[in-house]
């Protein structure tokens, strides 16, 4: 155990560092999806801005930063303004439960990566998500305008019909794994089944039903194609968001970015074993190697959002809430029953 | 002695935002007011150490009940109150006597002796205790609520479906 000192100054370091990579990871997933999007539709995606537009994401920051912030009339001022912050605080909140890693050897102390180990982790998250459905909905309606207000309350219904079946799939994790706590949900991914397959949750655990399950509700989440008709162009000029500028845009488009960065995580840590991944060499080496599989499972799901977007045309809004409540939720459940059974019986043998 | 500082500020603030939401006049705040309420209640459960209900407070209640409390006042563009002249006579009389009630009560629970009491922190509120209660010994209340939600829901559902919707004559639909 870490002494009261040593524990605030690691934890001071580990929320710096954590906000300083989430928003840099945010700008340059900003990045990547518009060169994947790019080269998907057969064109360059941004070049002029330094090499292969790596400098783009600093030119938006500028951008956004010296636009001129305009607040429309009539907006019911107290919540147009703390709708945005509503929403960034909710996307920043989640990643404090997530383990990056195993522990790091300091100076004779172990610090876990991690900012708390929070018992209830999982629950956590889920909170904090369901909490950001007011960022949406509020700035949807105290932007007085039609088409904010159409696209606000799209997008709440929307995000509320799919945190259910959200739940209900991570539940079978749960069931299997035996801890809410996400570093134990990994550690009971840890070994080798049949030689050389990891023991992750979507073979061995028998979660890849739910696996896909949660990536889709988590498209709805997070209102990403296809499921983004909330805030789609040819719909609703821009739903939610129509009537924010520079920062305040820039907030909503900072949360949507780093809910998706959430998400990812958490695939990660529930279905694809974490950090696990092979491990060698000089104890350096050792200590980092676990986070850069970590960083690689999530940079292979970042993509497959990116490359899901670029492809699939988006969904009726009715059609959403048809296959949100009418074929996703049976299906959580019955994974959820099936995985219980399964788990049952072999406790019982 | 942290956790009782904790316990009060926050059941303060749990009371300005219950009585906030009497005193708004537009109903948008009066509904954030309740999700302070049900925000501070999740922080004195997990005071009280039993951190699964705190979750779930925050999930069900701040999350979903409350986004569709605000989700019906968006949707029926309910404006702000009309202020009509009030009545002194009410104030005069309901304010002392709203305290009085609260007074009494609290003195009577803090007489009795066998109101049992509960350290902060002491309650063993893990997932696993909270399952095995639960599903052993509180499994027919658990049971009954299930159908009792069950009735909320096929009732919501009648009451929302349009009467004309019938299937035309000769037509499957």
């Amino acid at each position: 155990m870490l002494s009261l000192p040593v524990f605030i100054i690691a934890s001071v370091i580990k929320i710096v560092l954590v906000i300083f990579v989430l928003l840099t990871a945010v700008a340059y997933t900003v990045w990547l999806e518009r060169k994947v999007v790019g080269h998907i539709q057969n064109r360059w995606g941004p070049t002029r801005v330094g090499p292969f537009g790596l400098l783009q994401p600093l030119a938006d920051g500028i951008k956004f930063l010296v636009k001129e912030d305009l607040t429309p009339p009539h907006v019911y001022k107290p919540l147009f303004i703390a709708a945005p912050m509503i929403a960034v605080i909710c996307a920043l909140t989640s990643i404090a439960v997530i383990p990056f890693g195993t522990a790091l050897p300091v100076r004779g102390y172990s610090i876990p990566l991690q900012i708390t180990d929070v018992n209830i982790g999982l629950l956590l998250i889920l909170g904090v998500t369901s909490i950001g459905v007011y960022g949406v909905a509020l700035a949807g309606w105290s932007s007085n305008s039609k088409y904010s207000l159409l696209g606000g309350l799209r997008a709440s219904a929307q995000m509320v019909s799919y945190e259910i079946c959200l739940g209900l799939s991570v539940v079978g994790v749960l069931i299997v794994s035996g801890s809410f706590s996400l570093r134990e949900i990994v550690l009971s991914q840890g070994g080798h089944f049949w030689g050389f397959i990891p023991k992750w949750n979507i073979f061995y655990g028998g979660q890849f039903i739910a696996f896909f399950i949660y990536l889709m509700s988590a498209y709805a989440e997070t209102n990403r194609i296809p499921f983004d008709l909330p805030e789609a162009e040819t719909e609703l000029v821009a739903g939610y968001h129509t009537e924010y500028s520079a920062m305040k845009f820039a907030m909503f488009f900072m949360a949507e970015y780093a809910n998706m960065i959430t998400v990812a995580c958490v695939a990660t840590l529930l279905f694809l074993g974490g950090w696990s991944g092979p491990v060698f060499g000089p104890p350096l080496l050792v200590a980092i190697l676990p986070t850069f599989w970590f960083v690689a499972k999530i940079l292979v799901f970042l993509f497959i959002y990116i490359w899901v977007r670029g492809t699939l045309p988006r969904f009726r809004y009715d059609q959403l809430m048809a296959f949100g409540w009418k074929f996703l939720f049976p299906l959580a459940i019955a994974n959820l029953v099936v995985t219980a059974l399964i788990v049952a019986y072999r406790a019982s043998l | 002695m942290l956790h009782l500082v904790l316990f009060l500020v926050f059941g303060a603030i749990c009371v300005a935002g219950a009585i906030n939401l009497l005193a708004q006049s537009h109903p948008i705040s009066s509904a954030l007011s309740l999700v302070v309420v049900m925000a501070s209640l999740a922080v004195e459960y997990l005071l009280l150490g039993a951190e699964f209900v705190a979750a779930v407070q925050v999930i069900v209640y701040a999350g979903a009940v409350m986004v569709l409390f605000v989700f019906v006042i968006m949707l029926l563009n309910a404006g702000a109150e009309e202020r009509t002249k009030g009545s002194h006579v009410a104030l005069a009389l309901g304010v002392p006597g709203v305290l009085a009630g609260g007074l009494l009560v609290a003195w009577t629970l803090l007489k009795r002796s066998d109101t049992g009491t509960v350290a902060l922190g002491s309650l063993h509120g893990d997932p696993k205790t909270i399952a095995s209660f639960l599903f052993h010994e509180f499994l027919l209340p658990f049971e009954i609520t299930s159908i009792l939600v069950l009735i909320a829901i096929m009732g919501a559902v009648v009451l929302a479906s349009r009467p004309d919707l019938k299937p035309p004559a000769g037509k499957e639909s």
